[in-house]
């Protein structure tokens, strides 16, 4: 049935597999050219000016450089230059320069009349934005007006929406999409550490001696990286370890594979921190001058009423209570919960232990979409603390990202409801020093945060929220449990302006559509997994009147009588606004580059400190920023000591029963970037991977009489979804679990979703709710 | 239906035979570095036994100094 997909997909896989050794080699021979495949395409004789940008797709932030003819972008590379891929990319990189030449692509603003889109000017348009927003606030209320953005911001882009939204009109409502994907990790960092981000680099890959992958499929979401690590196994023969519920092309690649079930990495996470203490592997110098131990509350609840809430009530406990604690997680209580055998367990506690081995842990939605999620960010921290490895060359916890700017943007600019550039809403101080760089009174930014995104999309359901303005992200594809969001934002007296490139699910329900330009049609910056900024320039124009989500903002700010604090001039803007952004961060622990560097050089890691980046943070021999005069300094705590969290095993929101006796995860595949809005819109991806289907695991697929390509009916407590069946080809889940990816807009998993979320972070859990599984 | 990848070193001023050589034979993709000694090799065949005699042949060619696999995925035949 799918025949003649599968022959290209083939083809596909040895690119793949060819792209795999390209990035090995680069490793190893930085600057290597193999010009046939790198220049296929390239027209003979074509006089191209390269220059360099960060890829638009995933976080880890390859640097590319891009070749330009008469206007047009038409071929790309890897930067041999780059230190993050030195030189290479993977298959999506190779193709990005398509996804701005799509057929359908938005090139005209767009205005609902009588249920049809009509044509309009950008001025228009633009006019009409900023008087809704403003017969809003007059109506409803400033808490009426929402912007919803996207770790696919440029750092500009993310600063002028937080400075309208929260300096000028005065309300916290502005969020982003990596509060879908990053919030988690976010409030990992702050509880362990008090500040936010990986304290270590990339370069730790050349350090490390093994590698503890948790639920985190890099060799599909992160194939650069993971192509530095199997480059490192065959200089060095380091171990990598792939500890997740479901055999991927990363497990098949791993020297290990452990699978856990569901949820059970928390207990798992407990068991080797047992093992750690009571093997004698303890680090008890650094764990003594270092580390303090707290518990919070348990029993939290998962987010699923509206008006939600929860805050945690640190308390402080002895390193006696921990260890205590503890004994309900020996390997062998634990094995029985997890289905990791106690072997394994001590398996994976024997490499943490061994004071030789440096060690790495990475990981992304696995960890982070868990309605746990905070929990077991912090517990993977107190491996690393309670053993010292952590904040030196090859000694890292490293928190990966899937957009390109969700660190630079959402999480350093801070476009969450609680965050400023500089601190959070909730403190005087920072609310006095955002204000006074954004020339606002400091009355105008509230000190109480609103709605994370769930709640902010339930509050357009209620009626809380009327006017919402998306930009460069496709929620009514990714909000778990979407039936609900997108019926609620179709609802009269809401109204939705969308900014985007290609027509999406999320501009079926807008009230007006602006074309936006993407990436290199516009200048700008994004902020990488390793905390490096990076700068690209405008190379070439954007298709009709597209234009930056940048210059959106400010002119409808210009419009709603803020020409005051948006006074940048066009030619100038984003170098105005970078200068003024880094004022928020001037400081030993969070300055960044000058754009000037930013220019000269593949990007710079902050803290940018007298010239230098910083690459292993809390560690005096090379960040700055420490001060108490001894090895370690984790300045984020008042007291200069991390956190070592009691946090117990919890069970998931909703678990297979006897009417849905299956777990449901979802996630993504190589070929498509998230929602697939770009790369579904380049031939050749599109191609390898047309539409999503559902994975079994073979048993189960014996026991159903289910073959590949055979339809299969999904059916959870919020709907039903039918998709091709999958066995035995690139994923295989375990027994009684079934993946589906959610990159197709046409088989919408997210209709039957849940909307748990971690009582922490706020994040939803995409990877765990329970479904029925048929032959359809 | 194996598919793998390698990162294949030539003996010291043998590229270029050992490119056109890895080029004629059957089920081998090969691909050479233009600034380095170092070629990339992507096999593809039927089944692990053909697999298993292309490595023996591969194996004998004196002129590979040494091949490292990179990659694999041994994939259905449709998929």
């Amino acid at each position: 049935m799918y025949q003649s997909v599968h022959t290209n997909r083939r083809d596909f896989i040895k690119k793949m597999a060819m792209l795999s050794a390209m990035t090995a080699a680069a490793s190893m021979f930085p600057g290597i050219i193999f010009a046939k495949e790198q220049e296929e395409g390239i027209p003979a004789g074509a006089n191209l000016d390269w220059k360099k940008a960060p890829c638009r797709f995933c976080g880890v932030g390859c640097g590319v450089l891009i070749g330009t003819e008469n206007g047009k972008a038409i071929a790309v590379k890897g930067d041999p230059k780059s230190p993050v891929n030195k030189g290479l990319c993977c298959v999506k990189g190779y193709h990005s320069i398509m996804a701005m030449y799509g057929k359908d692509r938005l090139t005209k603003p767009l205005v609902k009349k009588n249920g049809r889109y009509v044509q309009t000017s950008m001025k228009e348009a633009l006019d009409l934005v900023a008087s809704k927003m403003q017969e809003t606030i007059k109506d409803h209320g400033k808490d009426a007006v929402s912007i919803y953005g996207s770790g696919q911001w440029t750092i500009p882009d993310g600063y002028v929406a937080s400075k309208l939204f929260k300096g000028c009109i005065g309300t916290n409502n502005v969020e982003a999409n990596a509060r879908l994907c990053m919030a988690t990790a976010v409030t990992g960092f702050l509880t362990s550490f008090g500040l936010d981000e990986p304290m270590g680099c990339y370069e730790d890959i050349d350090h490390a001696d093994t590698f503890v992958l948790w639920g985190n499929n890099m060799a599909e979401m992160h194939p650069v990286l993971f192509s530095r690590l199997l480059d490192q196994r065959l200089k060095r023969g380091v171990k990598i370890i792939d500890f997740a519920t479901r055999t991927t092309r990363t497990s098949m690649a791993a020297d290990k594979s452990i699978i856990f079930n569901p949820q059970t990495d928390l207990a798992v996470a407990n068991a080797i921190c047992y093992e750690i203490i009571n093997n004698g592997w303890m680090n008890k110098a650094f764990v003594e001058e270092h580390c303090n131990f707290s518990k919070g509350l348990t029993k939290m609840g998962y987010g699923l009423e509206d008006n939600y809430k929860f805050t945690d009530k640190p308390e402080s406990i002895s390193f006696g209570d921990y260890k205590a604690f503890l004994e309900d997680y020996t390997p062998e209580k634990v094995s029985k919960l997890t289905g990791v055998s106690v072997k394994d367990i001590k398996y994976l506690a024997a490499h943490f232990g061994d004071p030789n081995k440096k060690v790495m842990s990475f990981w992304c939605m696995g960890m982070n979409q868990h309605s746990r999620g905070t929990w077991i960010n912090n517990l993977v921290y107190n491996i690393h603390l309670l053993t010292g490895k952590i904040s030196s060359p090859g000694n890292s916890p490293f928190s990966l990202t899937g957009q390109p700017s969700a660190c630079g943007t959402v999480r350093e600019v801070g476009t969450l409801t609680h965050k400023l550039p500089h601190g959070v809403v909730m403190n005087k101080e920072h609310r006095e020093f955002a204000a006074k760089i954004w020339d606002v009174p400091v009355e105008n930014i509230p000190s109480k945060p609103t709605y994370h995104t769930v709640e902010m999309f339930r509050a357009l359901d209620r009626g809380d929220i009327r006017f919402m303005w998306i930009q460069v992200t496709n929620p009514m594809v990714t909000m778990p449990k979407l039936k609900r969001y997108r019926d609620g934002a179709k609802k009269e007296g809401r109204f939705i302006v969308v900014s985007d490139i290609y027509p999406t699910p999320t501009t079926d329900i807008a009230d007006v559509i602006l074309p936006s330009a993407m990436w290199v049609e516009r200048e700008g910056m994004y902020g990488n997994s390793e905390r490096r900024t990076q700068y690209f320039e405008q190379m070439v124009e954007p298709p009709g009147e597209a234009m930056s989500d940048t210059l959106q903002l400010i002119e409808v700010a210009k419009r709603m009588g803020f020409e005051k604090q948006f006074y940048y001039k066009d030619e100038t803007h984003i170098e105005e606004i970078y200068t003024e952004y880094r004022r928020h961060h001037d400081n030993k622990k969070h300055n960044m580059a000058p754009l000037e560097v930013l220019k000269s050089q593949s990007g710079a890691m902050w803290p940018y400190v007298d010239g230098k980046e910083t690459k292993w943070r809390f560690n005096a021999k090379y960040d700055p920023a420490c001060s108490n005069g001894k090895d370690f300094h984790f300045y984020g705590k008042k007291d200069g000591k991390a956190i070592i969290w009691q946090r117990p095993y919890e069970p998931a929101a909703e678990e297979p029963d006897t009417e849905y006796p299956y777990w449901l995860g979802t996630g993504r595949v190589v070929e498509h970037w998230h929602t697939g809005s770009m790369t579904r819109r380049i031939p050749v991806l599109h191609q390898a991977m047309p539409h999503a289907y559902v994975e079994l695991h073979p048993d189960d697929a014996k026991r159903l009489q289910i073959r590949t390509g055979d339809k299969v009916k999904l059916t959870t407590r919020r709907g039903e979804i039918t998709l091709p069946a999958s066995v035995n080809e690139r994923g295989v889940p375990a027994p009684m679990q079934v993946f589906v990816p959610f990159f197709d807009e046409n088989m919408l998993i997210n209709d039957i979703t849940l909307d748990s979320f971690c009582p922490i972070s706020k994040e939803p859990d995409y990877k765990k709710c329970a479904v029925k599984v048929e032959k359809a | 239906m194996p598919i793998k990848s390698y990162l294949v070193h030539p003996s010291e001023g043998k590229k270029a035979k050992l490119t056109q050589q890895l080029s004629i034979m059957e089920h081998c993709e090969v691909l050479p570095a233009e600034n380095e000694e170092v070629l990339i090799l992507v096999t593809e065949t039927n089944s692990k036994q053909e697999e298993e005699i292309l490595k023996e042949k591969l194996e004998q060619i004196s002129d590979i100094k040494l091949m490292a696999m990179v990659s694999g995925f041994d994939t259905p035949k449709n998929a």
